[in-house]
């Protein structure tokens, strides 16, 4: 059989998740022997050049481009895991879903003590720039997803037992803690 | 026939940062822009949460480095709750917290280094794209890929030491910190197996620094002349003149040395700073106030810091700060590429300092919080990886947040940024019918020098990819290109 092909992005997350990734510390070098990466930051493929087996999502969707990579993703991952708190609930990001979004750039540009000289009201609007959604919304909301790993971020060691186990074919067990803490 | 040209890191990591490049009908560069496309709002959704949520709410901007983010948002509610700016901790307090920082310094030095800078150096900065990457390094270099992974580990430890956790910790609180360093945890990080002790850290650190002080040897031009320019730089030092990567007062130096930013109390940072505004990117852009806009702005970061100090108070560091201010003619130096060579010297100084506290007794035993009388506003400041980290909060009398303003290292990055890939692209780009690879390129590692947090993941990880498409004038897309 060959190589399991893995595709991973970060979309309105901190990173943090990635980061997660690489505290497998050493077994990084096993995961490059067990797994082909595909699209993914950690080898630089920027477009998708084949089907993949399963993709990581890390974060949520806050503006049209996370929605469209997402949707991407979702086309060409056979599995797709929202992986940390950001993609399976929005997560910290979606602290501005009760505000309007109007009030979170004012606030930013406007208002803050070190934008006095801004005096002729300027707010970022640059067709440049992708359209922010009303609200942050989970990834299962915009499309369908297989599995959930919970935490911020997810512990290393879980992200690991989660790929072996689906590489293996074996059931991860996911105890009470993991669950409820990180 | 004018274009525009736009270049995309695609996978679009943390940041989400592309540059667009005006081009007029003679080919020469009108307007050359670096957009930062994200937008969180944290300034406002913060606000009605108790000030003591801060240090955990608001390291989730960013994975990479959250330890900074967490001890800038602690070290402002120290302020309000009322155990001063700076120095007004516990011993143990204090000295919990710089150890969680070195441990940072440290881990995010060492990813950089290994991960992102060392591909350039092991293949040269022309090899071919699709090799030139970590699990190349992992594949053909693997002691060295061992070396950069066990650092990063090393450092790691010492934050899940300090703060619980390895990423998102919860150790820094308004006042202090929650937790002792146990027998167990010191006698770890001391005489650690499978490297992980801190004489194999020092001893790799220097090997690090021999690598590139080699290198540099034999590639002089690539190391000392790619986009140099002119630039004022910020940082903490101690009151002193010292490097301190945790606390201190503000200095800001001119292109020339001269300091333009006198060691003021950052307390008072907004009498000094104002961002700029535009309408075309999310990042404002931070100048000196007595300067103005047009020419205030300044750099910040690993180099940035070496211009600004005047000396290491660890003598292995010290040792490579004085060949490196000899190699500048004791002048601050400009070149970007010189920012690695600073890193490293940061490395080296962090695991000496790691070594020094982890024989404090201080750590084991001691008050661990202090309070005094309640603040309703506070500034916390750090020398994050990255550069100089603003929080500034101020809370009602019930407690709540009613403003919080943050000025990211990045942030401050910003014009420098957009200054090198202006200097870059005319200097590459003017006049040529096609665009190339090595022009992308240039543009790429002119960014990249910067270590942007705005694509931290990418410089963390591996290269930063680039979407390149040429527009006519009427906007319609006549060629797109792609760069590995």
């Amino acid at each position: 059989m060959s190589k399991p092909i893995v595709a991973t992005t970060s979309l309105a997350g901190c990173f943090g998740c990635h980061m997660s990734v690489l505290d497998i510390d050493d077994r990084i070098l096993e995961l490059i022997e067990l797994v082909e990466f595909n699209k993914s930051p950690i080898n630089d493929i920027k477009k998708f050049t084949k089907k993949c087996d399963i993709g990581l999502i890390e974060g949520g969707c806050c503006n049209s481009e996370n929605v469209h990579i997402l949707k991407e993703f979702r086309e060409h991952c056979r599995i797709l895991i929202s992986v940390g708190e950001c993609a399976i609930m929005g997560g910290l990001p979606a602290m501005r879903n009760g505000i309007p979004i109007g009030e979170c750039l004012e606030e930013a540009y406007l208002n803050g003590p070190t934008v006095v000289s801004n005096e002729e009201k300027i707010l970022p609007n640059d067709p440049e720039l992708p359209m922010l959604l009303d609200r942050v919304y989970p990834c299962h909301e915009i499309v369908k997803i297989d599995y959930f790993l919970p935490g911020c971020p997810p512990r290393a060691d879980l992200i690991w037992e989660a790929l072996v186990a689906l590489i293996t074919g074996d059931e991860l067990k996911l105890p009470y803690e993991v669950v409820k803490f990180d | 026939m004018g274009q525009k040209i736009t270049i995309e890191p695609v996978t679009r990591v943390e940041g989400h940062g592309k540059v667009t490049i005006h081009l007029n009908n003679e080919g020469q560069i009108e307007q050359t822009r670096l957009h930062i496309v994200e937008f969180r709002g944290f300034e406002r959704f913060v606000q009605g949460r108790p000030y003591w949520e801060m240090p955990v709410l608001v390291q989730r901007l960013c994975g990479i480095c959250p330890v900074s983010h967490h001890l800038a948002a602690a070290k402002a509610t120290d302020v309000i709750v009322g155990a001063g700016t700076g120095e007004g901790l516990t011993p143990t307090g204090e000295k919990m917290r710089r150890l969680m920082h070195y441990g940072q310094i440290f881990q995010s030095h060492s990813l950089h280094f290994f991960h992102l800078a060392s591909p350039d150096l092991l293949f040269g900065i022309d090899s071919d794209p699709s090799k030139r990457n970590v699990i190349q390094v992992a594949l053909q270099h693997r002691d060295l890929a061992v070396q950069g992974v066990m650092m990063r580990k090393y450092g790691q430890e010492i934050i899940k030491a300090t703060a619980g956790k390895k990423i998102h910790g919860t150790g820094a609180i308004p006042g202090g910190i929650n937790k002792h360093l146990t027998e167990e945890e010191r006698e770890y990080l001391i005489h650690g197996d499978d490297y992980m002790n801190i004489d194999k850290m020092i001893s790799w650190s220097q090997d690090a620094l021999e690598f590139f002080k080699e290198y540099h040897k034999k590639n002089k031009a690539v190391i000392d002349s790619f986009a140099d320019f002119p630039s004022s730089y910020l940082s903490l030092v101690r009151k002193d003149g010292a490097m301190d990567l945790y606390h201190g007062v503000l200095r800001a130096v001119d292109h020339e040395g001269k300091k333009i930013l006198h060691d003021v109390d950052y307390q008072e940072y907004f009498k000094y700073i104002d961002e700029e505004v535009k309408s075309w990117s999310y990042m404002k852009f931070p100048y000196l106030k007595e300067i103005g806009k047009s020419t205030g702005w300044y750099s910040v970061g690993p180099l940035a810091r070496m211009n600004t100090v005047e000396f290491i108070d660890t003598p292995l560091a010290q040792k490579e700060f004085e060949f490196f201010k000899q190699y500048n003619g004791g002048k601050p130096s400009h070149k970007p590429m010189h920012a690695h060579w600073a890193r490293l010297i940061e490395i080296l100084h962090s695991a000496e300092k790691i070594k020094q506290l982890l024989s404090d007794a201080d750590l084991m035993e001691g008050e661990l919080v202090v309070r005094g009388n309640k603040q309703l506003e506070g500034v916390g400041l750090i020398e994050a990886p990255r550069g100089t980290l603003f929080h500034h909060y101020k809370i009602g009398e019930d407690d709540m947040i009613t403003m919080a303003n943050l000025i990211v290292s990045t942030t401050n990055n910003n014009q420098p940024m957009n200054e090198a890939v202006k200097q870059v692209a005319t200097r590459v780009m003017t006049g040529k019918k096609e665009i190339t690879e090595g022009m992308m390129n240039a543009v790429e590692v002119a960014i990249r020098a910067y270590d942007p947090c705005l694509s931290c993941a990418t410089h963390a990880l591996g290269k930063m990819p680039l979407e390149f498409e040429m527009y006519d004038v009427d906007n319609i897309l006549i060629e797109r290109k792609f760069k590995d």
